[in-house]
C-alpha cells in the first residue's frame, strides 16, 4: 500500500507558480503602449496568421505571450463573454475593467484547481474617449490584476525591455514614434544599456540581428466604430524606416557600438 | 441560466474557453438559449396572426458600377394604422454588407441584430470575415429558424446586398440575395431587387429605371425613385416627407468605402429632387 503523495499548499503553488513563470520566459514578448491616438500593440511574431495580439471588441484589444493554445482559449472565451454582454445590453456597456475581472477570475480558478496552470500573461487594453481614459490591464498566470499607467511588458527578455522603455517611452507619442520606440526596445540590449551582465549576453545569443517580424495593431481613438486595426505590409514598413539600416550596422559592426537609441 | 457570467465577479465557464464554434448563434443556442429570437417561438401557438405587430414595408436594391446599394423606406405599419414614421429598416451588417428587412418589424431588428453580431463574431474569432456567400447562407439559416414563427403570422423576410472582394471582375462585384420565409435563398442575378407590401410597384419602376452602367449617385435615385413609386400606390409604404424631414434610408457598398450609410443631406437633396420632378410633370399635364 503507498502512501498518498503530500505537498504542502505553499510548495504545491510555489511549483505551479515556477513551471508557468518558465513556460512563459520561454517565449517571445509583446509591448503594449499608450500614444497619443490610442493604444499601439507590438509583437515578435514569426507568424502571420497566429496572432498574438487581437480584437476582442469595439474599444477593447487583446495581447498575449505564453502557451499558444492557452491564450487562444482565453482570447475566444473572452470574445463570447463581451459579444454576449453587448448583445444582452449594448455595446457601451461592455469594458475593459469588467473583462479583465472575469480574466482574473478564471486564471485564478485554473491556476488553482487546474493541476497545470495556464503559462501565459495577457493584456487587456481599452482606447477611451480621451488619452486619460485609456486603459491598460496585465494578468499574470494566477489571476494577478495590474493596471499600467503607460505600458505593459510581457513574455522573456521583459526586464531589458523595462529597462530600455523606461528610457524612451514619453507620453502623448505620435504613432511612428511609438512603433520606433516599441521596435527599438526589442532590439539586443546594449552593453551600455545597464541591464544585468548574464542576461545581456543571454538575450543577444537569442535574438541575434535583425528583430524577428513585428506584429503591430492599434486602437485607434479617432476611428468610428472597430476601433481595432492591424497595421501589415506596406504601411508598416513605413513605420519601421531604420529596420534595414539597422539590420545592417548590427550585421557589421560590434554589438555594443550600437547606440542608436541612445 | 445562472450560468452566466453576467457580471464581472465570475470566472469563464469551460463551454466559453472551448473551440466548437466560430458562431455567435450557436453559442448563444448553448449557453443562453433564451436571448435567441427563434426559441420564443414555441408558446405563441398560432394567434401570432391575430396581433397587429408592426411591419415593416418596402425595401429595394439594385446592383451599380462597381457596387451595390440597398434603400428602404422608414414606415412601419400595424394594421391600417402607422407605427412609426421614422424606422430604419436597412442596416449595415459588416464592412461590406448589408441587410434590409420587411415583416414583421421587432423580430426582424432582433434577427439583423443577431446577425450583426454574429458577423463580427465570426471575424474576431477566425481572424479572416466569412465570404459573402457564407454571410449569405448564415442569414437563410436564421431566417429558417424563424419558420415557427412565420407560421403564426409573425414572417420575416431579409434582403441582403453584399459586394465580393474576392470577384474577379470589380465592377461587378456587387450582389444580392433575397429569401423566402422557409429559409430558400435566391440570387438576384437581374441585378435589382424589391421585398415587402410595396415591392410590386417598387419593382416595376425599378425594371424601367435600372442600368446595370450607371454610376453610384444614378442607382440612388433610382432606387429612391421606385420608392416614391411604392409610396404612390401602396398605402404602407411611406414616401419622402418633407414636413417631417423624413427621408428614404439608403446604404451603399463599394470596394472604396465599403458599406456606408448615406447621410440625410444627401438622400433628402435626390428625394427632393424627385418629388420636384414629379409636381413638374403633374403641371405639365395641366
Amino acid at each position: 500500500m503507498s502512501m498518498p503523495l503530500y505537498a504542502s499548499p505553499e510548495q504545491l503553488m510555489r511549483e505551479r507558480s515556477e513551471l508557468a513563470r518558465k513556460g512563459i520566459a520561454r517565449g517571445r514578448s509583446v509591448v503594449v503602449l499608450k500614444y497619443r491616438g490610442g493604444v499601439l500593440f507590438v509583437a515578435e511574431n514569426p507568424s502571420p496568421t497566429l496572432h498574438k495580439v487581437s480584437e476582442i471588441y469595439d474599444r477593447i484589444g487583446f495581447a498575449a505571450v505564453g502557451r499558444y493554445s492557452e491564450f487562444e482559449s482565453l482570447r475566444r472565451g473572452g470574445i463570447r463573454h463581451v459579444d454576449l454582454q453587448g448583445y444582452q445590453y449594448d455595446r457601451r456597456d461592455v469594458s475593459a475593467r469588467a473583462l479583465a475581472n472575469v480574466y482574473a477570475q478564471t486564471l485564478s480558478t485554473i491556476f488553482t484547481e487546474q493541476l497545470k496552470p495556464f503559462e501565459v500573461e495577457i493584456c487587456v487594453a481599452q482606447v477611451g474617449a480621451n488619452a486619460d481614459e485609456d486603459e491598460l490591464y496585465r494578468l499574470t498566470y494566477d489571476g494577478s490584476i495590474v493596471d499600467e499607467p503607460q505600458f505593459v511588458v510581457m513574455g522573456g527578455q521583459t526586464d531589458a525591455i523595462n529597462t530600455k522603455l523606461k528610457d524612451t517611452f514619453a507620453d502623448g507619442m505620435e504613432l511612428a514614434d511609438a512603433v520606433r520606440v516599441a521596435a527599438e526596445a526589442f532590439r539586443p540590449s546594449t552593453s551600455g544599456s545597464g541591464s544585468g551582465g548574464n542576461g545581456n549576453s543571454a538575450s543577444s545569443s537569442a535574438q541575434e540581428g535583425e528583430p524577428s517580424k513585428l506584429e503591430v495593431a492599434v486602437l485607434e481613438r479617432e476611428r468610428p466604430g472597430r476601433k481595432f486595426r492591424r497595421i501589415t505590409g506596406a504601411a508598416l514598413d513605413a513605420l519601421l524606416p531604420a529596420r534595414t539600416e539597422a539590420a545592417d550596422s548590427s550585421d557589421s559592426g560590434s554589438e555594443g557600438d550600437e547606440k542608436s537609441d541612445g | 441560466m445562472e450560468q452566466i457570467p453576467r457580471n464581472s465577479g465570475f470566472a469563464l465557464p469551460s463551454a466559453y474557453l472551448s473551440s466548437t464554434t466560430s458562431s455567435f448563434a450557436d453559442f448563444l443556442r448553448a449557453e443562453a438559449p433564451d436571448l435567441l429570437p427563434s426559441k420564443r417561438s414555441a408558446g405563441m401557438g398560432t394567434s401570432g396572426g391575430d396581433l397587429d405587430a408592426p411591419h415593416g414595408t418596402t425595401i429595394v436594391a439594385a446592383t451599380f458600377n462597381g457596387g451595390v446599394l440597398i434603400a428602404g423606406d422608414r414606415r412601419a405599419t400595424s394594421g391600417n394604422l402607422i407605427a412609426t414614421r421614422d424606422m430604419d429598416k436597412v442596416y449595415v451588417t459588416d464592412a461590406y454588407s448589408a441587410v434590409g428587412i420587411a415583416g414583421t418589424a421587432g423580430i426582424a431588428l432582433e434577427l439583423v441584430r443577431l446577425y450583426t453580431v454574429e458577423l463580427a463574431h465570426y471575424e474576431k474569432i477566425e481572424g479572416v470575415s466569412l465570404s459573402l456567400d457564407g454571410k449569405s447562407n448564415k442569414l437563410a439559416t436564421m431566417v429558417r429558424g424563424n419558420l415557427d414563427a412565420a407560421m403564426a403570422g409573425l414572417a420575416v423576410v431579409p434582403l441582403f446586398v453584399g459586394y465580393d472582394i474576392e470577384a474577379s471582375d470589380p465592377k461587378r462585384a456587387g450582389r444580392i440575395v433575397s429569401f423566402d420565409v422557409t429559409g430558400g435563398r435566391y440570387e438576384e442575378n437581374a441585378g435589382f431587387h424589391a421585398i415587402g407590401s410595396g415591392s410590386v410597384f417598387a419593382k416595376s419602376a425599378m425594371k424601367k429605371l435600372y442600368d446595370p452602367d450607371a454610376d453610384q449617385d444614378a442607382a440612388v435615385r433610382a432606387a429612391i425613385e421606385s420608392l416614391y413609386d411604392a409610396a404612390d400606390d401602396d398605402t404602407a409604404t411611406g414616401g419622402p416627407d418633407v414636413a417631417r424631414k423624413i427621408y428614404p434610408s439608403v446604404v451603399t457598398i463599394t470596394a472604396e468605402h465599403g458599406a456606408v450609410q448615406l447621410p440625410t443631406e444627401e438622400t433628402s437633396t435626390i428625394a427632393e429632387a424627385v418629388v420636384a420632378d414629379r409636381a413638374a410633370q403633374q403641371d405639365w399635364r395641366g
